[in-house]
């Protein structure tokens, strides 16, 4: 479920898996057990027969970034562990979907020594499963990590599981062009995000635009809504299952959401995100929220005319300092074959060294560690890094954030719903609540 | 069938010769040869074992899961047994559930009274030996090979709201994928695209077969074109019908990859398949839950299944 990265993601993603080599009779069959072992030889792969004991001068990562470019990164970053510790990194790569969808499987077959996977409720529900490494003692080495940062790679039992290498924070994106042509501001409340969207249907714009084809990017505008009208706290308790969807709090989001859909781009169920990012690049949109990802579908020269704002304040007592910004980044095994090599590992991954690789290689991410040179940043890339910077609480994404089956056979159902008929709010958020007490109790 | 012999008169043993006379066994077991007794039971051995090991294990696990609350992790030891409850859900707190079956049905009406009778026609016609008749049965065949990632594309750039064909041309702005109410037709039409050429081509090598004589005896008698058809080529091609028939109801019980592609089996294009596929597969990891789905798809074929085969034993019985 993460957002596709690049063109070739997107289109890898489009095929179904009965074409890409799975098919559901497999699959059901490795309910019973076979396909455990399957999906675990075909991932453990390479690194599973390399010796173990201190002295051992190799260790394994798997890694999901099968692209072409972040894949060149992954491998100038290991050249530069080996340089500095004398440690051979056998990397282990896997498409990223794939990777993804195996995880339980590979998990409790035979990881490598680090993976590469994301910040969130996942990542804490692998470590409660002890299906992860404690990384406390690396942390205690790392430096250059903001206080959010920490939180986002802590436990439910307050020790580190994660280390974060990069990430990308949602905001509403607009065209400078656009916006000085016709004298827009930048809202600071809801009441001004209206005004202002009434005066682009004005002028003959579509205010926001919005896409939710693919069922996700919706979870983006309930996020950042839920985040500013409930705060950072609710809103992770409630992706927790912790608290009620029925409750008047929860009612409050999607009545506000009700409220705000005029101004959004009409019929989003058919289109992509993709579409909707042209039609901003196209200015026929005045704004998107969306993630920093929009920037692909704008050509290299209109890259210094894109902008964004984070959402505005909706209640003053709240703020707007918290923000959804996925963060990506590695953790180790349970059982690592070499402990003392994986650490290393992550501790460089986790350094500013590794940090500096990156940023040359790959001008498009953001890197999480504060103390790297990102001297070579685009004016987009360093006003997203302060706004990250300067966010009190960073959200991970509804998907990321709550469990994974929840958020896909849940709540991208019952948005798309909502999308469709935002008037029966009330009997939309029975249905969640219902399914939601159902799949968390079991 | 069951009264055929299961020995070939040339390489059976004849019961006379005194080598084989070991005493006790029965007489048909001495018809045939040691060879003979190895390859029966490997030939009954080996389809059996990889039947019972690729179609039944894993409809009986999916039965037995369908019961449990698993989630891919953990052992298989420390299932939980949570007895009806997935069926429970399914039925009164999953809302994709209703229309899945809806729309499994509306698919197989469609493809039955639209499709499969516009491929046989389709048959008919490029049977006439018409100019250009290998063109369009290449045309009309393409759909089957294409691979289903391409056939996404190719219908997402025809039924894409902002940029898509069907709306530049008609000068509409009607949300093809995006309207519950619209989307189902709209993968109709592409399934049915599909299905024709599929149809069309089976019924045409059907057509082939059939003994040219006849249609001549049907001419001589003055039949015209129709009631030859109907009346004397529909008939002969029985067993062509059959397979047809069949072929139409597995496709629309399986329906699955254009709706996938399209957006994953939802809004509008929830089926069954695709939502056995959702809970299943990935990272949901639903395997209880999408088990019972999966359990509840086994049962709707398995009333098709039944009807088909008591239709056809029943006829060969007569």
């Amino acid at each position: 479920m993460s957002r596709p990265r690049s063109q070739a993601e997107y289109l890898a993603r489009l095929v179904p898996p009965s074409v890409a080599g799975l098919n559901r009779r497999s699959l059901l069959a490795g309910a019973a057990g076979a396909g455990a072992l399957l999906g675990t030889g075909l991932l453990a792969g390479c690194g599973s027969d390399s010796d173990s004991g201190a002295g051992s001068k190799v260790v394994s990562l798997g890694s999901n970034q099968s692209d072409p470019k972040p894949k060149d990164v992954i491998a100038k970053v290991m050249d530069g562990f080996k340089t500095s510790s004398g440690v051979t990194v056998t990397i282990n790569t896997v498409d990223h979907n794939t990777f993804q969808e195996n995880i339980n499987n590979y998990l409790q077959g035979k990881p490598d020594d680090v993976f590469t996977w994301f910040a969130g409720y996942r990542m804490r529900f692998f470590a409660a499963k002890g299906l992860a490494g404690d990384l406390s003692d690396v942390w205690g080495k790392l430096s250059g990590y903001s206080d959010a940062f920490k939180k986002a790679s802590t436990g439910d039992d307050g020790k580190q599981y994660f280390v974060p290498a990069s990430y990308y924070p949602w905001a509403v994106f607009y065209r400078k062009s656009v916006w000085q042509q016709h004298g827009y501001q930048v809202p600071k409340t809801l009441d001004d995000l209206n005004t202002l969207g009434a005066q682009m249907k004005k002028d003959g714009l579509v205010p926001i635009a919005f896409a939710d084809k693919d069922g996700w990017p919706a979870m983006g505008t309930f996020d950042i809504l839920n985040l500013r009208i409930n705060g950072y706290q609710f809103h992770i308790d409630l992706m927790a299952g912790k608290e009620a969807w029925t409750s008047d709090k929860v009612k409050k989001v999607f009545d506000a959401w009700a409220g705000l859909l005029p101004i959004h781009q009409p019929d989003a169920l058919g289109r992509t995100w993709q579409e909707a990012a042209q039609s901003l690049q196209q200015k026929k949109s005045g704004m998107y929220l969306l993630g920093l990802f929009v920037a692909q579908q704008f050509n290299n020269d209109e890259q210094d005319d894109l902008d964004f704002f984070t959402f505005p304040e909706i209640d003053s007592t709240i703020g707007a300092k918290a923000l959804d910004a996925p963060i990506d980044g590695y953790m180790m095994a349970r059982k690592p074959k070499s402990e003392t090599n994986a650490k290393k590992l992550l501790e460089y991954l986790g350094s500013k060294d590794a940090a500096d690789i990156t940023v040359k290689n790959d001008p498009s991410t953001l890197v999480a560690n504060t103390g790297a040179d990102t001297g070579g940043y685009t004016a987009l890339q360093k006003k997203a890094a302060e706004l990250v910077g300067s966010a009190t609480e960073i959200a991970q994404f509804l998907d990321r954030d709550t469990r994974p089956d929840f958020a896909s056979t849940v709540i991208i159902p019952a948005l798309q719903q909502f999308i469709k008929n935002p008037k029966d709010v009330s009997g939309l958020l029975t249905s969640i609540e219902n399914q939601k007490k159902s799949i968390f109790t079991s | 069938m069951s009264d055929l012999p299961l020995v070939q008169a040339d390489r059976a043993v004849p019961p006379a010769a005194p080598t084989t006379v070991t005493g006790g066994r029965g007489r048909r077991l001495r018809l045939l040869s040691r060879t003979d007794r190895v390859v029966i039971t490997l030939m009954v051995l080996v389809p059996l074992l990889l039947v019972v090991a690729l179609v039944w294990l894993p409809a009986v696990a999916t039965v037995l899961l369908s019961g449990t609350n698993w989630d891919g992790i953990g052992p298989l030891g420390e299932i939980d047994w949570v007895g009806w409850k997935n069926y429970d859900d399914v039925v009164n707190i999953y809302p994709p559930f209703v229309p899945a079956v809806q729309n499994n049905l509306l698919w197989l009406a469609a493809l039955f009274v639209v499709a499969t009778p516009f491929g046989m026609f389709l048959a008919v016609l490029l049977d006439k030996e018409l100019r250009g008749s290998r063109f369009y049965q290449t045309a009309l065949y393409l759909p089957v090979v294409l691979s289903l990632a391409l056939i996404g594309f190719v219908w997402q750039l025809i039924y894409s709201r902002d940029q898509g064909l069907l709306n530049a041309v008609l000068g509409s702005q009607t949300d093809w994928y995006g309207d519950p109410h619209v989307n189902i037709w709209a993968v109709l039409v592409a399934a049915g695209w599909r299905h024709v050429g599929y149809i069309m081509l089976l019924y045409l090598a059907g057509l082939k077969g059939v003994d040219p004589s006849l249609r001549e005896a049907a001419a001589v008698d003055g039949s015209s074109e129709a009631s030859t058809f109907f009346r004397v080529v529909f008939p002969v091609m029985r067993p062509i019908n059959i397979i047809v028939l069949v072929v139409t109801v597995i496709e629309s019980l399986r329906a699955f990859d254009l709706v996938w592609v399209v957006n994953k089996g939802r809004n509008g294009l929830e089926l069954l398949s695709a939502l056995v596929t959702q809970n299943v597969v990935g990272e949901a990891s639903r395997i209880g839950f999408g088990s019972a789905l999966a359990t509840i798809m086994l049962v709707v074929s398995l009333v098709f299944i039944t009807v088909y085969l008591a239709t056809v034993m029943r006829e060969e019985k007569r």
